[in-house]
């Protein structure tokens, strides 16, 4: 299991010329070119959206770039799944591996390379043989190779993706986030191990939002923004104050010009909202007001939303809608009381893609629209051609089917759904996910009309321009908690950046 | 934005010819279904001109509507996205409840029959339970209570034929009177084929019905309540199914624990699948269903009439549901990896 290693040439271990990849009219990745060099540990940074993971799938076979090439120790090569990249010696530690959780972890590790005589294996043999890897990685003790993978914690989990990864060759190992849910302790065997690897002439990429962290491990940092490279500087001649300048800097588009009205009382309040995933998350919207809710993936907001709306459970807090404390149960009881979501994955969570434009923009008002049960045709045709033609749906009828629409005009079926509806509230949780410019355009001023109309509107988005642009006011979420909020006269992308990985860069700062 | 393209209002409807309007209101798979329904009609009628006959027919069509009771239960299911495989069983505990009824109130039919429509209600309430919140798989849950209702029935009947109601005015209606020379089995389906259909066509409770098939995260999220559309619908077919066991009883003029409803379920399936409801759910209707029931009606019919062995129908209506699924599967233009969805 010892990695074995390719003689430290004076080239690159791997090198992306040009790299470029497109998602509809997203360009995730434009024109990256960059070395990723043996005995090195690289650090990949961004906000967001700006192509960090986009590159790492394709390094690993997970994507296919559009343009551009791969040179793998100076021959081209080109990976049409991860095992291709795997055989390759180019592996990626998953953030949340796949573990089979009814088997050992020995089984888990040696998953799909059991080592075998004939078809017996020896459970005991394959359990000493995982033993000794884990001590020879400096992780004695660890856990116990007899475990099933059910019952292993986040850290172990990664562990066995680790040990995974170096049961074949490596040549360049990729880390995507891997201490967000390890310990302090772990967090510095974790260190150790890619040092050790980094020193055995394995190339290292390495994903991550905490400064602290990078700046202690990275050799060099290669910063992305908006799918492009803006640049790479090696870890002991930059600081935090440059790396985040590199990662925002970045004109407000002149996508928002929005007349600012002065809100009116509070509608949704929300005090003390604690679930499985936030913590004690208060803050209000008014009627009329936009406001933003930014942080990082993985911060709680989606969660927090869905909490709102009834969708997951609220431990203790409570959630006012005009001074009343709602107690929903499930989301009908909110959408009854005047809360619309449309949420984050708009065609696994909002849309009926095999039914028609009306289907879908008529399916909150339905009840509205029925009189002893049964569906005005004619009212619900006119009502749903109404939104249809406000928001500019692009289609031959109403009677299209959603499926066909762009990934714009399926959000716009999405927002008719809910302004047909005419909620107090409308929560709304990345609402220009994978919309081309243009229709993004067309949303930001959608959600500013019904703001204008005295809608309270919550934003949800990872993207910092759309929040400072479209939010009279923006909390911030880090780690399940509200960590500040700011007026958007005073808020900039350092500002928000700032309190959305503060935490981070406060408890890394106690550590050292 | 003046150069975006306005939504079109709707002129393509009334554009299009009548013939192209008849032709889309049918769907591809009701068509398919009808030219498959004539050519095996010509096929059975050229070789066995008895097909033909009245009495025939009025065969045909008092054998499928029982079968075609359940089918129509089960075309609300798949369309919700579940499934009910224990409707036979409700069918067989509803038709000795009906009799025994019948029996301990000294005749009062139509206490009999209002019994077995609760008992119905009953049985389909517990596989919503079962599946709502005891979280278990639809499958699962209405494979348990297909072995469980058929037990309960063959309990209390101690397995054999329960009463008589031969001699009941308002059995021998059902079984074998007519109203405007239809036999009242057949008016029986037609009612409530019809209920069923204007209820998934033209109310917002089967317009949700459908969301929630099509995609259930999404009609949660819109507010639809869907706990309470599963055990509904559960319900419904219940009580559907126990209409099926009325129908039954009245037939044999007695209750009938398992003789006549063992089986049915694999008939409403291979209905339902065959009339064009995505396994998947949120896709089906009522009238594809009937046209399928009618298909296997005149398939079993013509079968015995051309006297081919008997075990060959039960080939034929595996093989069918099978057929049917994978067209479906095919033309959803699935991946063919792992399990399907």
């Amino acid at each position: 299991m010892t990695p074995t290693m390719t003689p430290a040439t004076s080239g690159p271990a791997l090198r992306v010329e040009g790299l470029g990849k497109r998602f509809g009219a997203v360009r995730a990745l434009d024109g990256v070119t960059l070395d990723i060099r043996p005995g090195e540990v690289l650090a990949l940074m961004g906000e967001n959206g700006a192509g960090k993971s986009t590159l790492l799938k394709i390094i690993t076979g997970d994507h296919r770039p559009d343009d551009g090439r791969l040179l793998l120790g100076g021959q081209e090569v080109s990976f049409g799944s991860p095992a291709d990249a795997r055989r390759a010696g180019v592996r990626v530690i998953a953030q949340e591996p796949e573990i089979i959780p009814h088997v050992s972890v020995a089984e888990n590790v040696y998953v799909g390379a059991l080592p075998a005589r004939g078809r017996l294996f020896s459970h005991r043999a394959l359990s000493e043989r995982t033993r000794a890897d884990l001590e020879r990685l400096g992780f004695a003790g660890a856990m116990d190779p007899g475990c099933p993978g059910e019952r292993l914690s986040p850290a172990q989990r990664q562990l066995v993706e680790i040990l995974r990864a170096l049961t074949g060759e490596v040549r360049v190992l990729a880390f995507d986030e891997p201490t967000s849910s390890l310990s302090d302790h772990e967090v510095s065997a974790l260190f150790a191990l890619i040092r050790r690897l980094r020193d055995q002439g394995v190339a290292i990429v390495y994903v991550s939002h905490r400064m602290q962290e990078i700046l202690r491990l990275a050799d060099r940092v290669a910063v992305l923004r908006d799918g492009r490279l803006v640049g790479v500087r090696p870890a002991a001649e930059t600081g935090e104050d440059e790396l985040v300048r590199m990662m925002v800097g970045r004109d407000l588009s002149a996508m928002f010009q929005r007349e600012r009205n002065r809100p009116g009382g509070p509608v949704l309040a929300l005090n003390g909202v604690t679930t499985d995933d936030v913590t004690d998350v208060s803050f209000e919207v008014r009627a009329g007001e936009v406001v933003g809710l930014a942080g990082l993936v993985g911060a709680g907001r989606s969660e927090l939303a869905r909490a709102v709306v009834g969708d997951l459970p609220i431990r203790s807090g409570e959630v006012l809608l005009e001074g009343r404390r709602l107690r929903p149960r499930s989301p009908s009881d909110t959408v009854r009381a005047g809360i619309g979501f449309a949420p984050e994955e708009r065609k696994a969570q909002a849309l009926l893609l095999h039914r028609s434009i009306r289907d879908n923009v008529s399916l909150a008002v339905l009840d509205r629209l029925s009189r002893f049960h049964l569906v005005r045709r004619a009212a619900e045709r006119a009502l749903v051609r109404e939104y249809a033609d406000r928001l500019r749906v692009k289609a031959p009828s109403v009677e299209t089917e959603v499926r066909r629409l762009s990934g714009g005009n399926q959000q716009k079926v999405v927002l008719a759904r809910w302004l047909a509806r005419k909620p107090k509230v409308l929560i709304l949780d990345e609402p220009t996910r994978g919309v081309d410019v243009g229709a993004k355009a067309e949303i930001y001023s959608i959600i500013d009309r019904l703001a204008a109309d005295g809608v309270a509107v919550l934003v949800i988005s990872s993207e910092l321009p759309e929040v400072l642009g479209l939010a009279d006011r923006i909390v911030v979420m880090q780690n399940g908690r509200v960590t500040g909020e700011l007026d958007r006269r005073q808020a900039g992308e350092e500002q928000v950046l700032a309190l959305a990985m503060a935490d981070q860069i406060t408890s890394e700062g106690a550590r050292q | 934005m003046s150069q975006t393209r306005v939504e079109a209002p709707a002129a393509a409807p009334e554009g299009r010819s009548a013939m192209r309007r008849a032709l889309d209101g049918a769907g591809v798979q009701n068509i398919s279904l009808l030219i498959a329904l004539v050519l095996l009609v010509a096929l059975i009628g050229a070789r066995e001109p008895v097909f033909f006959g009245a009495a025939n027919l009025k065969t045909i069509g008092t054998a499928v509507a029982i079968s075609g009771l359940l089918a129509i239960g089960q075309t609300m299911v798949i369309i919700l996205g579940a499934l009910d495989i224990s409707v036979g069983s409700v069918a067989g505990l509803a038709s000795v409840a009906s009799a025994m009824i019948f029996t301990a109130t000294t005749g009062s039919a139509p206490l009999g029959i209002l019994g077995a429509l609760v008992i119905g209600a009953l049985c389909g309430l517990v596989n919503g339970c079962v599946i709502v919140y005891g979280r278990v798989n639809p499958v699962i849950a209405t494979l348990a209570t297909l072995a469980a209702f058929k037990g309960v029935a063959q309990l209390v009947s101690n397995g054999r034929a329960q009463g008589y109601t031969g001699s009941d005015p308002v059995f021998v209606f059902l079984a074998r009177g007519a109203v405007a020379g239809i036999p009242t089995l057949i008016w029986v389906l037609i009612i409530v084929a019809l209920a069923v259909h204007v209820l998934l066509k033209y109310t917002d409770i089967g317009r949700n019905i459908y969301a929630i098939g099509g995609n259930d995260v999404a009609a949660r999220l819109a507010g639809i309540n869907i706990n309470r559309y599963i055990l509904g619908v559960y319900l419904a077919t219940g009580v559907i199914a126990a209409l099926g066991g009325v129908l039954i009883t009245a037939r044999t003029g007695s209750g009938q624990p398992i003789s006549g409803s063992e089986g049915l379920e694999l008939e409403a399936i291979t209905a339902a699948a065959l009339g064009g409801c995505a396994m998947r759910g949120g896709k089906g209707a009522v009238s594809g269903t009937l046209l399928a029931v009618v298909l296997l009606g005149v398939l079993t019919n013509g079968m015995t009439l051309l006297g081919i062995n008997p075990f060959w129908q039960n080939v034929a209506k595996g093989l069918l549901l099978v057929v049917a699924v994978v067209i479906q599967q095919v033309r959803s233009g699935e991946r063919r990896v792992g399990l399907p969805a």
